[in-house]
């Protein structure tokens, strides 16, 4: 059986990288979308297999268990559904010129190889591959950022592109001096970077080396999860870029930063010596929340409006992991498969809109229930759900982080109660302006795909209203594993 | 003393040279002198890895040197010479900051390395924890340069000359699985592919390669 799954496993990485090289020379749109669509749908089914075969013993550069397992076949659905949205959204594309047939052919290459890149991230055993796979995630995500090439477009990929790079950096250098901190009780060469290796030793490690390493690690990945004080690459990569690129940036690249975090998060609370990771992170979660809630009040363009969300959402996610404990670890990871889900519905549909309407400002956004209603009521879900009403599932996931932070640190769940009722406010000021009033700007019919768009809020509605009992269980599980 | 032998007092010194040629790197107010500065950051790279080569007698790292000297100390500052002279932007370069306080910026950036690094490795061995506090300087005046130049060529040797610091890490970590090595490389070569697709790119499209230039673009504004 062990070979079944190390199939499973070989398909979620080998149908990526081979579709993105033959995605590379294909031409045609038709044809091109659609196979990408049907590699998406493959990869996702793969990874859906991952439940039913037996896992393989942990190697020195893959691992599946709980954890990676929720990651993976989340980042591989909401990719699957992306596809199904980029194809309509790059057929508009290529009518209006902004993309040419080679630029579009870059594009779908790009795609396949950053679902690599992030499904590599996921499996990888190996602290050194790990990062290898994040880098490749992020700068195929800089090549699409950039792929209008307008003057903007140039800006935020530079941009991204050297925050990034200090982020890739910062990360390196973490991992170095955990491979330092190892070295003298693992000993020499691989096994000193094989997690699982790591964590069984972890308690023995040189806690004040692991503590400058953890400090490092937050750092890099920490700006690729778009912390406050390092989060500026984000809004303009969102706004900037191709919109499918900017629902998967939002619900997968982030994760895949998170998901680092966590792995180094977990290794370190096996040290009792070393500093405990959850304050550093519980405050700069909070932090973020605050700082993102004022910044949405300011915003002009609809998807940098959605881009600071998604910050606060991050913030909201690591304060969950950086409170700990089973109730705020279940919720910071319901929280982020509905944050996912949501965020990546909402990109869709602003897709769309924005392509309409032709711009992005949110002033010349008007009346969308009127003109365009499955678009209009679509948006409105979506934030209505984003910004935590019930009975959606993210407002259960905040209730859940709330409420358990609330039974140990009052002060704190009050200032992130603060936070969301501040992006509430702001988010429910411009939903009213952008789906009601007047209508303004083209009413030109939406050739739109529907399908990905509420397929995801469905899942959102169900999830507010009823959890299935597997669903709960593995959860608590893989919030067990996470300490 | 054991530990002041050859080998030690060699590394010693290339990895001190590295942290004094990010010195030079950041008063450099010309794009040819500061590339010739990097190869020059770069060739000492190259000793220092080929020297870890031959204590640690690890093979593999002479590829590593290797990679060094003719990707980092040859071929990029001879591509980037021609970019620079192909724009005809082999003026000045526009600092953001002056020149008095980046040096004092980057003593202070030393310092902080060297008291963090040197008291935090208080146990592991001496060559390592010297090694790793120099390379948290040479990686920190990277992101100075960075920092605190305008000009997208400056920056991305200031991001090279960081990636230069992240070797010598890596490298004096002994026994570091050669994956990592590679993937050090490797992410160089790709930065450069991406970097060289964006300076053609903002070529291209504006008339500088001045990133400041890009700066009125920013959405919120229009």
């Amino acid at each position: 059986m062990s070979v079944a799954s190390f199939d499973s496993i070989a398909a979620v990485l080998l149908i990526p990288i081979g579709s993105a090289a033959l995605l590379a020379v294909l031409p045609g749109y038709r044809l091109t979308a659609r196979l990408n669509v049907v590699a998406s749908l493959a990869t996702f089914l793969a990874a859906l297999s991952l439940f039913v075969v037996d896992r393989p013993e942990p190697g020195p550069y893959v691992l599946v268990d709980d954890l990676n397992i929720v990651f993976i076949v989340l980042n591989t659905f909401v990719g699957f559904t992306t596809s199904i949205f980029s194809a309509s959204y790059i057929a508009h594309e290529l009518e209006t010129g902004r993309l040419t047939p080679v630029y579009l052919r870059f594009y779908h290459a790009m795609y396949q190889t950053m679902m690599f890149g992030m499904n590599l991230a996921f499996v990888s055993n190996n602290i050194g591959l790990m990062w290898v796979a994040v880098e490749i995630a992020t700068l195929t995500t800089v090549l699409m950022v950039g792929i209008y090439r307008t003057h903007a477009a140039l800006e935020a990929a530079w941009k991204y592109f050297i925050l990034g790079s200090v982020g890739i950096a910062f990360a390196l250098f973490g991992t170095i001096l955990v491979y330092m901190a190892a070295r003298p009780i693992v000993g020499e060469g691989q096994d000193g970077m094989v997690w699982t290796i790591l964590i069984q030793h972890a308690a023995n490690f040189d806690p004040a080396l692991l503590n400058v390493a953890f400090i490092f690690l937050f750092l890099g990945y920490g700006t690729k999860v778009g912390l406050a004080p390092l989060h500026a690459w984000l809004p303009d990569a969102h706004a900037e870029g191709p919109t499918p690129i900017s629902a998967v940036l939002s619900g997968l690249l982030l994760n895949v930063a998170l998901y680092a975090l966590l792995r180094f998060k977990i290794l370190l609370a096996a040290n009792p010596a070393a500093i405990a990771p959850g304050p550093l992170m519980a405050t700069i979660g909070l932090i973020s929340v605050i700082f993102a809630a004022f910044m949405l009040y300011r915003r002009r363009d609809i998807k940098r409006l959605f881009a600071y969300s998604s910050i606060e959402h991050m913030g909201i996610i690591v304060f969950a992991f950086g409170m700990g404990g089973p109730l705020a670890n279940f919720a910071g990871l319901l929280h982020m498969v509905m944050h996912s889900l949501t965020k990546s519905a909402i990109f869709y549909a602003v897709g769309h809109i924005s392509q309409i309407k032709g711009t992005q400002r949110i002033s010349r956004i008007r009346g969308l229930t009127v003109t365009h209603p499955a678009l209009g009521w679509g948006l409105i879900v979506g934030v209505v759900a984003i910004a935590g009403l019930p009975p959606l599932g993210i407002f259960m996931s905040e209730f859940l982080v709330v409420s358990s932070t609330f039974a140990r640190a009052p002060l704190l769940a009050i200032a992130l109660v603060f936070g969301l009722l501040l992006a509430f406010g702001a988010l429910t000021l411009r939903l009213t302006s952008i789906a009601f009033g007047e209508p303004r700007g083209s009413t030109a019919s939406a050739q739109a795909s529907y399908v990905p768009m509420f397929a995801h809020l469905s899942l959102v509605l169900i999830a507010g209203i009823y959890l299935p009992a597997p669903f709960v269980a593995w959860f608590q599980h893989v919030a067990r594993l996470l300490g | 003393m054991q530990m002041h032998s050859l080998s030690f007092d060699v590394s010693h010194t290339l990895a001190g040279g590295l942290v004094l040629i990010s010195f030079m790197m950041l008063y450099q107010d010309r794009l040819y002198s500061l590339l010739n500065v990097f190869a020059l950051h770069a060739l000492v790279l190259t000793l220092s890895v080929a020297w870890q080569a031959y204590v640690q007698n690890a093979p593999h790292l002479y590829i590593t040197a290797a990679i060094a000297l003719v990707f980092k100390a040859i071929v990029i500052p001879v591509a980037l010479h021609r970019i620079v002279k192909q724009l005809g932007i082999h003026r000045d370069i526009e600092s953001a900051v002056g020149i008095g306080p980046t040096m004092l910026a980057g003593m202070a950036l030393v310092a902080l390395s060297m008291v963090l690094m040197l008291r935090v490795t208080a146990e592991a061995d001496p060559l390592a924890r010297e090694d790793l506090a120099f390379a948290l300087s040479v990686v920190l005046l990277g992101l100075l340069v960075m920092v605190t130049r305008r000009n997208a060529v400056s920056q991305v040797v200031g991001f090279m000359s960081l990636e230069n610091g992240l070797v010598l890490a890596a490298t004096g970590a002994k026994g570091m699985p050669l994956v990592v090595e590679i993937s050090v490389a490797f992410s160089i070569l790709i930065a450069f592919i991406v970097i060289g697709i964006f300076l053609f790119r903002i070529r291209e499209r504006f008339d500088s390669v001045d990133v400041s230039a890009l700066d009125d673009y920013r959405g919120e504004h229009r």
